[in-house]
This record gives structure tokens, sequence and C-alpha cells, in this order.
């Protein structure tokens, strides 16, 4: 009887399962093999025998890695580079969201929205780019402004000073628009009733925003917020990699792009997984514990 | 006292206006000085512009920079490249993406919430950037075009998107009637669905393409044949690893200097031929944006 259902459901629906198939392929293929394959980083790696061929290790990597010299300095460097950017960068949107919903003249929303999202869509290669020609010490115009304010002769894209600043500077310069949007979203949903006996009480504008306008945005800051906290260890790999130099490395090399040198340069296969693991492992820990924390404390939680 | 008090709500209003407005003009001034900045060095004196001469509108105007980018055959590969990359991967990225979606929204779908667990999870795990790598080596997929194509061509975000629209915007009497004159899924899709979501294509192809326009990571990772190179990583020769230009410093000596002094006109020049394509597209699609995202956020 049971099968027979199956069957009819089978050829009720076999439209959909073609439909659908083409994907759950792809995903199968290129997402759940290589998670398959990360047991490379408790084994050696064995060209002949393929990604999960080779002998058993455990955790000698991760042993390997923890005793490295690079250890202590990669993990500062990664949660430094993060901490920074959450510290500056997660404020900064939901600031822009409430500045933007003040704006009354639709025209000027308008226009203040389309530019805010613009940085967005340019490249990393290009944004660093723009950084490297703006900030050179010799021929940017940035440094040629700081040199003749008495600022010195500072080179920003090259010391180890100021390699987080302008890090997490372009990046509020580039995302801080688009990530707004969320914000604004559920401004825009809040009851215009709320405004409006706020208006009869006599509240400024200011006490507005402090009173309606950011009540309405605590949940989603906190669900931002835990999703956040669980990229702590996971620095974006591009743009660091591309603003890497010789005289930035000590602050700038992380977690992610030592990943890519030892496993893609340097082909030590099943010690790069280990590291790769090692940085996804601690990102989840740190998922799980705001999400507790953050259940406690609000009552909002992921799950 | 009434009058007192309405007058001191009209000076905070006023003042809360004036904060606004100053707020508002420096948020705008920081984001479109240094775009504008660019625009104008890509085509004055590289050395004006770096002793801060150039501020507000171009001096000693060159077009040398573009003239030294349009003649440069790598420019012209990774442009063809990446027209190609972008537009066949967007392709077979909707192909992939639509059907799936509609389907993930059918409720009379038994399979529909395993298989979405399936596409979820694959938003908080993976196996990282070695396996990934060993992966694509196995299917001979490195130094191909389809890298840029087939993996992770559905984007579960914006599948997600897909899927929320398509249940909100299709009532199930829609395709019940359809039903009854013997329509079946492919037609209800092709016919009924894909026309209805024209704002949700235009959002999610725009998406996709700003992706594979932008991506540098795939070549980066996988490419190492220099006729497959995207532009992105033809503008990681030129802006970052400051190689000179073929026709340039290479052939030495008196050419070495001349192109030295255009070196940066030519990088500013750079940044806005890749550009290009993006910021004529922004205007015109950039009010679908907000639209996609709130159609996501509705139920994340």
């Amino acid at each position: 009887m049971r099968t027979q259902g199956r069957l009819r459901l089978l050829r009720r629906d076999y439209q959909l399962w073609i439909m659908i198939m083409p994907a759950v392929a792809v995903v199968l293929i290129f997402n759940y093999i290589p998670m398959y394959g990360i047991q490379l980083a408790f084994r050696d790696y064995d060209f002949s025998k393929g990604l999960t061929g080779g002998e058993w290790r455990g955790l000698h990597y991760f042993q390997q890695f923890i005793d490295s010299y690079l250890f202590a300095d990669l993990m500062t460097n990664t949660f430094l580079i993060s901490l920074v950017t959450i510290v500056v960068g997660f404020p900064a949107p939901i600031v822009l969201a409430l500045i933007l919903n003040q704006i009354r003249r639709k025209r000027l929303k308008n226009l203040m929205q389309t530019t805010v999202y613009l940085p967005h869509f340019i490249s990393v290669i290009v944004l660093v780019g723009m950084l490297n020609v703006l900030l050179s010490p010799e021929t940017g115009a940035v440094g040629y402004l700081m040199k003749s304010i008495g600022l010195g002769h500072i080179n920003l894209i090259a010391s180890t000073g100021t390699f987080i600043p302008v890090y997490v500077l372009s990046d509020v310069w580039q995302h801080c628009g688009w990530n707004s949007i969320i914000y604004l979203a559920a401004l825009s949903a809040v009851d215009p009733q709320l405004y409006d006996s706020a208006k009869m009480d006599g509240a400024s504008r200011w006490q507005t925003i402090r009173h309606v306008d950011l009540p309405a945005l605590v949940p989603t800051i906190i669900v931002l917020f835990i999703l956040s906290m669980g990229g702590i260890l996971s620095t974006g790999f591009e743009k660091i990699f591309l603003m890497q130099n010789s005289l930035n490395l000590p602050v700038s090399e992380v977690i992610s792009t030592y990943v890519y040198r030892i496993g893609i340069i340097s082909n030590q296969f099943s010690y790069a997984s280990a590291i790769g693991l090692f940085n996804t492992v601690i990102n989840f820990v740190f998922l799980l514990a705001m999400n507790a924390i953050s259940k406690r404390v609000s009552d909002t939680s992921l799950y | 006292m009434s009058n007192v008090t309405l007058k001191r709500a009209d000076g905070r209003e006023l003042a809360f206006r004036i904060v606004l407005g100053a707020a508002c003009a420096l948020i705008f001034l920081l984001i479109v000085y240094p775009l504008y900045f660019i625009v104008i060095a890509s085509f004055s004196d590289s050395t004006l512009v770096s002793t801060g001469k150039v501020l507000l509108f171009p001096r000693g105007v060159s077009l040398f920079g573009y003239k030294e980018i349009f003649g440069d055959g790598r420019i012209w590969t990774g442009y063809r490249n990446t027209v190609f990359y972008t537009l066949f991967g967007t392709l077979v990225n909707m192909l992939f993406t639509m059907p799936a979606a509609y389907v993930l929204s059918r409720k009379e779908f038994k399979a529909r919430r395993p298989i979405m667990l399936l596409f979820v999870v694959t938003m908080f795990f993976n196996g990282g950037l070695i396996p990934t790598y060993l992966l694509m080596k196995d299917l001979h997929l490195t130094n191909t075009f389809w890298v840029f194509i087939l993996p992770f061509c559905v984007n579960v975000f914006y599948l997600i998107i897909a899927r929320t629209f398509f249940e909100n915007s299709l009532p199930p009497e829609l395709y019940e009637a359809a039903v009854m004159d013997g329509c079946t899924h492919f037609a209800f899709f092709a016919k009924v669905a894909l026309p209805l979501s024209k704002a949700l294509i235009s959002v999610i192809g725009l998406y996709y393409l700003v992706g594979h326009w932008n991506d540098f990571f795939t070549a980066l990772i996988y490419i190492r044949d220099n006729k497959l190179q995207p532009l992105q990583m033809v503008l990681r020769d030129i802006l970052l690893s400051n190689q000179v230009f073929q026709n340039g410093a290479g052939t030495g000596g008196a050419a070495g200097g001349y192109a030295q002094r255009y070196a940066d006109q030519i990088k500013y020049g750079v940044i806005i031929v890749s550009s290009l394509p993006i910021l004529v597209l922004y205007p015109f699609l950039q009010r679908y944006f907000e639209k996609g995202v709130m159609i996501g956020a509705v139920k994340g």
C-alpha cells in the first residue's frame, strides 16, 4: 500500500523532481563532497589514493598548528581585525538607517539611498586599488595632504599601525549603506500609530528615535549581532589578501590567508585543512555561545 | 504658556533639521567625493593629482591613460572573458535557482522540508578551501571556464528569497484553476510563475551578475592559464602588483620614465573602465535592491 502511494506521488510530482534535481545535484557535489573531505584534516594526503585515502593521523595536524610559532600571531591578528570590524562596523549601519529614516522628502531620501548603496557594488580589487592610489605617500593625494598638514611621512597602506584602521574604515565606507537596508526595512514596518501618539505626547524627533525607532530595531540587531559573532574568526579572505604587503604582514596575516599560503601555494593540503577546520569550529562555538547568552538575556535567539 | 512650549518645540525641530541636513551632506560627500576624484584624476596630469592640485576639476587634461588602457591586449581579453563568464554564469544561475525555488514553494511537494534543509545546512557549514580545491582538481575543472559557471551556481540565500516570493505571489487558487485546464507544473512555471516574477528575476539576476563581474577569488584559486583570466585578475596585475604596462616601461629607458609618469593616470582610468558596466546598470536597477532584501527579510 505504502509503496503504491509513493509511486502515485512520484507520478504526480515527477516534473517537480526534474525541476529541483539540477540544484540538488550541484549542492551535493560541490558542497557536500568537500564536507566529507574534511577528514583530510585528520589524514595524510596521498595523491594516488584521493581525498580520503591517506593514512589516519588523528589530531597530528591540529597539534602542529597549535605548536607552530605563528599560532599566537595568527590568532591575535584574526581576532583583532574581526573585533574592530564588529565594534566599528556593526553600529554604523544602524545609525545610518536611523538617519536616513528621518528624511521626510521622498526624492532626497531616494537620492541618499542610491548613493549609500553604490560602493557595495565596487569590486574588492578596485577598492583596494583605490586605497593604494589615494593613500600612497609618494603619489597619492591623501598622502600629500597629510604631509602638507604636518602629519609627516606615514605610509598608510604599508605600516603595521595603520593597517586595521584603513581596513575597517574602508569596509564601513563600502558596506555600511548596503547593510543599512535590513534596518530600514525593519523601520518601515513600525506602526505609524506609534509615531502619531509620540507626537501627541510632545516627543521631539530625537526622543522618537530613542523611544520608538531604536526599540523597533532591537530584535533585528540581536539576530545580526549573534550572526556576526559567529564570524569572529572568519575575516574575509579577499580584501585582507589584497591589502597585504611585506611591511604590514606582521599584523595582516590571518588564518584564511595563511590557509591559502600553506594549502594552495605550498601544497600542504592536510595541514591547511586542519587549520581551516580549527577556524570553523571556533566560529561555531562562538555562535552557539552568543546564541545561548542572548536567549537568557533577551529571549531572542536564532532557533 | 502653550505658545512658549510651541516655540521651544519649533526651535528643537529646527535644530534637529539642521543636524540632520549636515549629517546627510557629510555622508553624501564622504561617499561621492572619492568616486568623483577617481573620475577627474583619470584624465588629469598625474603630477598635479599627486601634489593635491586636482581637487574639484580636472587639470592638465589628457586621455593618455585611456589610450594606453584601450591599447592593451590583456584588458580586452579580460573584458571578453568576464563578459562571457558573467552572462553565461548568470544564465546558468537562473536556470538552476528559479525552478528549484518554484518547487520548494509548492506546499504539496512532500520532500520540500528535507531538501530545504539540505540547502540551508550549506549556509553554515562548508568543507573549506582545501577539500573544495582538491575536488575541483579531481573533476578536472581547474583551468577551465566551467569553474566560473557550474560550482556554487545555486546561492542558497537567493534561493530562499525566490521561494518566499513564489509562496507569496502565487495564490493556490491560480494553480488549481490551471490544473483544471490540464496545465502541468512545467507549463505553469513557464507560463504563469515566471511572467509574474519580473521584479524578482531582475533582483536576483542582478545579484548574480554583480557577483560574477566582481569575482576574482575563483580565478585566483583555480585558474593558471592567462587566456582564461577574468578582468579582475588583470586589474589586480595593473593596480596592485605594480606591474608596468605592456608597451610601457618594459621597453626600458625613456619609455620607462614616460610610463612611470602616467602610471597613476592609467590606474585611475582602469578603475573607471572596469567598473563602468556596473555603474551604468546601477541607476536603472537600484530600485529593485530594497525590494529584494525585503522579500528575503520576510522569512529569513
